[in-house]
């Protein structure tokens, strides 16, 4: 799960990080009066998405009246950035915070390290550019130092890791009392991320989140209500969590045809051989293995409700799901909702006969396919054709 | 023969007073798993189909001599399970649970260092032995008796696999869910290695998919440690960037991960990778053709 800015700056000042104080406002008269408190202050888009500030989603302001006038165009724009493709994401709020004015900047990250099975701490000094970035271009910037998760974060790896920062005296506390503060955060709160980028060393001499981004393990929500209360259902894809009401593993993607399979691996592979034979999908779609037939209906009426879809392709290869109870989901559904696109269906799998007379029993206009080839085959020739 | 699982295997299984439980037990001692306990907290003393029912693994053990178990339990407890597991000495743990916090699963991998414990998931379908034990809940009637070993990442396209050769009249010595967590038990290395160092495993058909770095590094253990052919398929090849697949593992995050990468390694280092889903089979049979062992890998009738 995807947090704001200000929402991961709130949580990291509980941890002892050192943050600019700030103000989320949602009308540009909100920011004219948060911007009386500062000299010169900086606007911040606040969207799920990195690369704001090249999408012009973050401005400098040396008056309120030109805060205000910033405000207007910034909320209500649909902010452009390379994570949001092109259509971009609406501006509902902004963030207003006093400009700091700073000297050097860092980037600064904990992350779970899934190959040695801890955490890892993720340095560089080249501030301000995204990691990946720098990995390509300057490899040699980049510091790596590994955590236990049982045996916790060390004074002598924070005065390591500073070190190779060229960060010395009161600065070098400061850094270790941020990187603790990330660490305590990421672990007590099960983090997927904790990044501060850029982290900067300011004129007077302290150490100061200029940003920061926080994201969740979704599977660990459970134990974290007050986390999961921080999620906006506004940034996401009204189809995707609409989704996560039934359990459904949704995608959208921007083709035209919905798929609906079970399991993930089966799901990414739908998706692959569509392409091969020249269409597009619309989704990724996996129902699970206890896929009933009100979750294979929502999960209908979700590829019904998207305007591209032009067929549909059901791929489902049942194990301990019976395909005549998917077969009956289908067809419940099918009716439920009326069909208004061709529907192709391969079903294989345990009970696959029985399945496949209630298709055709329903006497609903189904297309049959052999297999997951011959679906897609179909599927994309009702779709349109090969493209 | 086969690897981790086979007739001698002794199973326990927890949370097997749980619907889940319940049904995937009558399904394993349906194919022939010697199913020999259960555990649920504050339920010993119950049987579930003639069962007998333990509070503690440790206890299930002692009184049954078993040396596995299959976990079933919700993700809230299955970090539980996986430590008393893990503590009670099992040899082999299978894990079903889909949905553990991925701080969990680097606390469990952590406390397993030089442990004896394997353990197998967890979200993943388990394993089995065709012929001599289900551990899991693949379907067990598409499976035929064989020599070819299958391992993958994901559940379904395991079954799609499996179909696709037993259609062909090639049998399986025994197929592995490793499951679709980032962090995880046997990875495709641990288990291309008791593919390899088992006798009666002639071929092998390895599952990918994107995220991850598990299948190159696989890819070179093939090139360098295996004698046996090996085939494979990657799927997410059109997945976007940045977003999770419905594994946790299956995400390309800073441009690595991809499907692209993953088929160029294992293309570099020999292995068949078939270009889409439904020819799988048709990989590991031009696989196993060009190592001159098609007659063998074929079911005797």
């Amino acid at each position: 799960m995807k947090i704001h800015e200000y929402q991961a700056k709130e949580l990291l000042g509980a941890y002892g990080v050192n943050v600019p104080s700030g103000t989320v406002c949602k009308t540009p008269e909100e920011v004219y009066e948060a911007t009386k408190a500062y000299e010169k202050c900086v606007i911040k888009a606040q969207i799920h998405s990195g690369g704001r500030g090249k999408g012009g989603g973050v401005k400098l302001a040396s008056s309120p009246e030109e805060a205000r006038g910033i405000a207007e165009k910034m909320i209500g724009m649909q902010l452009v950035t390379h994570q949001t493709g092109p259509e971009g994401k609406l501006v509902r709020k902004v963030l207003v915070t006093g400009a700091a004015s700073y000297e050097k900047e860092f980037y600064l990250s904990v992350a779970a390290d899934n190959e040695n099975e801890n955490l890892v701490i993720i340095a560089s000094a080249a501030g301000g550019t995204e990691i990946e970035e720098t990995a390509k271009l300057h490899p040699e910037l980049i510091v790596k130092e590994p955590v236990s998760i049982f045996g916790g974060f060390r004074a002598y790896q924070g005065i390591g890791v500073a070190k190779k920062l060229g960060l010395t005296g009161t600065l070098q506390k400061e850094f270790i009392a941020t990187l603790r503060g990330m660490i305590r955060l990421f672990i007590e709160k099960d983090c997927s991320l904790v990044e501060i980028n850029p982290l900067v060393t300011t004129t007077d001499g302290h150490i100061l989140a200029l940003d920061a981004k926080v994201n969740f393990d979704d599977n660990a929500l459970m134990r974290h209500p007050e986390i999961a209360e921080l999620r906006d259902i506004d940034e996401e894809d009204p189809k995707e969590a609409r989704a996560s009401e039934f359990d459904l593993n949704y995608i959208s993607l921007d083709g035209n045809i919905g798929c609906l399979v079970n399991g993930a691996g089966l799901a990414m592979a739908t998706m692959d051989i569509i392409k091969k034979f020249g269409g597009s999908p619309a989704n990724f779609l996996d129902v699970g293995g206890s896929a009933t037939t009100e979750r294979v209906t929502a999960a209908f009426e979700i590829l019904l409700s998207d305007p591209n879809v032009k067929a549909i392709m059901v791929n489902i290869f049942g194990g301990i799901m019976k395909c005549d109870i998917i077969a009956e989901g289908v067809v419940t559904a099918a009716k439920k909702l009326g069909m208004t696109v061709p529907l192709v269906v391969r079903l294989e799998g345990t009970n696959v006969e029985r399945g496949k007379e209630i298709l055709k029993e329903s006497g609903l206009a189904i297309i049959p396919a052999e297999d997951m080839a011959d679906a897609a085959r179909k599927a994309v020739e009702a779709a349109g054709g090969a493209k | 023969m086969s690897i981790l699982v086979d007739q001698n295997t002794r199973l326990l299984v927890q949370g097997i007073t749980g619907s889940q439980g319940r049904f995937h037990t009558e399904q394993m001692i349906q194919y022939g798993t010697k199913v020999v306990g259960g555990v649920t907290p504050g339920k010993a003393g119950e049987e579930v189909l003639g069962v007998p029912v333990f509070d503690t693994v440790k206890e299930a053990k002692e009184a049954t001599n078993a040396n596995a178990s299959i976990i079933y339990v919700p993700p809230k407890f299955a970090t539980d399970a996986l430590f008393e597991a893990i503590d009670a000495e099992l040899d082999l743990v299978v894990c079903i649970t889909e949905g553990i916090p991925i701080l969990d699963m680097a606390r469990v991998k952590n406390y397993m260092r030089g442990k004896k414990t394997v353990l197998v998931g967890p979200n993943c379908p388990g394993l089995i032995s065709p012929g001599k034990a289900k551990v899991g809940i693949l379907p067990g009637y598409i499976h035929k008796e064989g020599h070819v070993g299958v391992i993958s990442r994901s559940g379904t396209l395991t079954y799609e696999a499996v179909n696709q050769l037993s259609q062909r009249g090639i049998g399986q010595s025994t197929a592995v869910g490793i499951g679709g967590d980032p962090i995880r038990g046997l990875g495709f290395i641990d288990v291309l290695k008791r593919f390899e160092e088992d006798p009666d495993t002639y071929a092998v058909v390895m599952i990918g998919e994107i995220g991850g770095s598990g299948e190159e590094a696989a890819a070179e253990y093939i090139r360098d440690h295996m004698t046996k052919p090996v085939a494979a398929f990657i799927s997410g090849q059109t997945a976007p960037k940045g977003k999770r697949m419905g594994h946790a593992g299956a995400i390309i995050s800073g441009g690595k991960g991809t499907a692209a990468g993953k088929i160029e390694a294992l293309t570099n280092c020999g292995v068949i990778v078939a270009p889409t889903p439904d020819r799988i089979g048709e990989a590991l049979v031009e696989a196993i053709r060009r190592a001159g062992i098609y007659e063998k890998c074929l079911i005797q009738a």
